[in-house]
Order: C-alpha cells, then sequence, then structure tokens
C-alpha cells in the first residue's frame, strides 16, 4: 500500500518521467497555489474515479470500455465542477477551461486502464492517491520556481522586491521553466544511477 | 469583417497550442517529422469543425432549453468519441485513400484536449468584437473552430520543421527528447507574442 502511493511521487511521476498531462502542467502553474489547486481537483477525480472503475470493470464488456471509463471519469469531473463553483469559487474561476478538461487528461484514463481495470478496490485508491500525489508536487513546483522568478513571491507572500520577470508567468515561461526542470530531473536520476 | 477579427485572433493572438496550452501531448508526441505533423494537423481540422458544429447544436438546442447546462462536460465528451468512431468508419468505406492519410491519427484525437477545449470555449465565452461582445453564432463557432485547428496547424509544422534540424545536431545528453522540445517550444511562444495586439 505504501509502496503504491510512493511510487507515484517519484518512480512513476506523471509529470516529470511518464510525461502525461502537459496541458494542465503548462497552463495553470502561473503561481504555486494555482498549480496546487489544479493538482488537488486532478488527485480528487483520479481517487474516485480509479475506485468506481476497479469496482465496476469485471461488469464491463472490453469492447466498450474505454467509452464506459470515459463516462465515469466525466460523471466526477462534473461532481468536482458542481463542487467547486459552491466552494472555491475564485479558483474554479482561474482555472477555468482546465477543470472540465480532467476528463481527456491521460494520467486519468491511463492509470483506469493500467492499474484500476485489473486491481482490487483499495489498492486503486492508492494507486490513484499516489500518482495524484505526484501530479500535485510537480505541478506546485512548477507554479514555484514561475511565481518566484515571475513575479518574485512565493504562495503570494513577497520574497524578491521589486517583483520579477514578467514573461515566466507568461505563456513562454511555461514552456522554458517545464523543460528546464525536466533536464534537473534527469540530471538528477542519472546521477543516481 | 467580424470573421477576418476571428480568424486573425484565434490562429496568431491567441494560438491554442503557444498561448493557451490546449493539445500539446500530440504537439510533442508526434512533432518529429513534417509529414506526421501535417497528417495530424489534417485529421485535427476535420474534427474540431465537426465536433464544433455538433457540440454548438447540442449546448443550444438539447442543454439549454432543458436547463441542464452541468452535464456539459459529459455531454461533450460523449458526442466527440462517438463522432470520432463515426468519421472513422465513414472514412474507411468512402474515401480510403483520405483514410490512410489520417486514419491513424483519429483515435488519439477523441482524448486531444484541443478538441473538447475548443468545443467548451466557444459555448463558455464571450467574444469582444469592436463596438460589442458576444456569445458566437453557429456560422461564426464552426469557423473560430476551423481556425483555431488552422493555428494548431500552424504552430505544429513550423514545430516539426525545427525537430528535423535538432536531430542533426550534438543535444547535450539531459536536454534530449522532451526538455529541448520544450524549451524550443518556450521560444516559439516568444515570437507569437509578438502579434498581441493587433485585433
Amino acid at each position: 500500500m505504501i509502496k503504491q502511493i510512493t511510487n507515484g511521487i517519484i518512480k512513476e511521476n506523471p509529470t516529470f518521467v511518464l510525461v502525461l498531462g502537459m496541458c494542465p502542467t503548462l497552463g495553470t502553474t502561473t503561481s504555486a497555489l494555482n498549480g496546487m489547486g489544479m493538482g488537488l481537483a486532478t488527485l480528487f477525480v483520479l481517487v474516485l474515479s480509479n475506485m468506481a472503475i476497479s469496482a465496476v470493470a469485471a461488469h464491463i464488456p472490453g469492447k466498450v470500455r474505454i467509452p464506459a471509463y470515459i463516462v465515469i471519469i466525466a460523471a466526477f469531473v462534473t461532481v468536482l465542477q458542481l463542487l467547486m463553483q459552491a466552494y472555491t469559487p475564485a479558483l474554479y474561476e482561474t482555472l477555468g477551461l482546465f477543470i472540465p478538461l480532467i476528463v481527456v487528461n491521460c494520467i486519468v484514463l491511463g492509470r483506469a486502464e493500467a492499474f484500476a481495470a485489473r486491481n482490487p478496490l483499495a489498492a486503486s485508491a492508492c494507486d490513484g492517491l499516489g500518482i495524484g500525489l505526484g501530479f500535485t508536487l510537480s505541478l506546485t513546483l512548477v507554479g514555484a520556481v514561475r511565481e518566484l522568478l515571475g513575479s518574485g513571491a512565493l504562495f503570494g507572500l513577497p520574497i524578491v522586491a521589486g517583483g520579477g520577470i514578467t514573461i515566466f508567468v507568461l505563456a513562454p515561461g511555461a514552456f522554458i521553466v517545464l523543460g528546464f526542470l525536466m533536464v534537473l530531473f534527469n540530471k538528477i536520476s542519472r546521477s543516481r544511477q | 469583417m467580424e470573421y477576418i477579427i476571428i480568424i486573425i485572433s484565434a490562429v496568431f493572438v491567441n494560438n491554442i497550442l503557444l498561448s493557451q496550452f490546449l493539445g500539446v501531448c500530440p504537439f510533442l508526441g508526434v512533432s518529429n517529422r513534417s509529414s506526421t505533423a501535417i497528417g495530424m494537423s489534417g485529421a485535427v481540422m476535420f474534427v474540431m469543425a465537426l465536433a464544433t458544429l455538433c457540440t454548438w447544436l447540442l449546448h443550444y438546442c438539447v442543454l439549454v432549453p432543458l436547463g441542464i447546462e452541468f452535464m456539459q462536460t459529459v455531454g461533450f465528451i460523449l458526442v466527440i468519441a462517438a463522432l470520432v468512431q463515426m468519421v472513422e468508419i465513414i472514412l474507411k468505406k468512402v474515401s480510403p485513400a483520405l483514410y490512410q492519410a489520417l486514419g491513424i491519427f483519429l483515435p488519439l484525437i477523441t482524448t486531444n484536449c484541443a478538441v473538447l477545449g475548443v468545443a467548451i470555449l466557444v459555448v463558455n465565452k464571450e467574444f469582444t468584437f469592436p463596438g460589442a461582445s458576444h456569445y458566437l453564432n453557429l456560422a461564426q463557432s464552426v469557423v473560430i473552430a476551423t481556425a483555431y485547428a488552422a493555428g494548431f496547424g500552424l504552430a505544429m509544422i513550423l514545430f516539426a520543421g525545427i525537430r528535423e534540424q535538432l536531430d542533426l545536431v550534438e543535444v547535450p545528453a539531459s536536454f534530449r527528447g522532451t526538455p529541448i522540445a520544450l524549451i524550443t517550444a518556450g521560444i516559439m511562444a516568444m515570437a507569437f507574442m509578438g502579434f498581441a495586439g493587433i485585433v
């Protein structure tokens, strides 16, 4: 169980190792808090859809399994949308389009197909939790670096006087920061081998 | 005039890949060679225009009259998935040549977030024109979806050209593959920022 959780954080980190779910990683990490919010939203869907799919997978005929999984995932995304509209309207506004797009996030469907469909309920929940936490941590990291460089703050607290280099909060900064973080991740995992 | 504004803003100013971050997975995945990039862009343009047509009708003729707009996410993804399947079957029968060219890309498109993203964007966002801002009508929606897809194709084909050149140079080991592609995309995004403010 513990192994399943830590597996998703480092060894199968969705962003840096599997390179999945790039759109929300680039699109929502303008600050550490936004990145974390997006990560937690995905974690919510991932845990619930993994549990539901692991419970019903045996009863779904093989041919229609992908559409069936997508409908299950879309149902949980709708639940999340309604919850966020009610309790965190500001975050819902900022993340915008990327909340409904969790449906087509390859991480969620990938885990359903690769893990939840052939494992028991508890293990699937732990797998969802691990991958979700790994995704949340990477998004928070990318968001923190972009916020620090781009607006000289961290989690909204100003750190560098006089702000930062605005380009890092804009679109090009997303690609460049994620690229260099991946280089760093590669470098560290190479030197460990 | 409105159509020209829509097209320029969708292709250049709000380029779907480089400023809205939709469809980044196929952008990084199949942009190794120009020929595959062109095939993928063609398939995306075809599906995006058709999907937006269907989801616009679904939104305004079914969801809004029944007052169940919250079913948007489920409804749209189902329509897109069914549509992609249908296009694949019809193409196979009607035009085997086109199927040869686009066929292998079609299954990938169901989970291409650009298609669902544009379908949602078009019905949920008010667009600003000189003098007024309003939701898009059916014809404008299809035009903007085609223009977004053209922007996707433009970025994708330019990027594939750059990546073909990148294969010929010595890239440091840690930068190989995705990292150097992302950094290149970042520089391209900077170039596209130059279009900001034209419309």
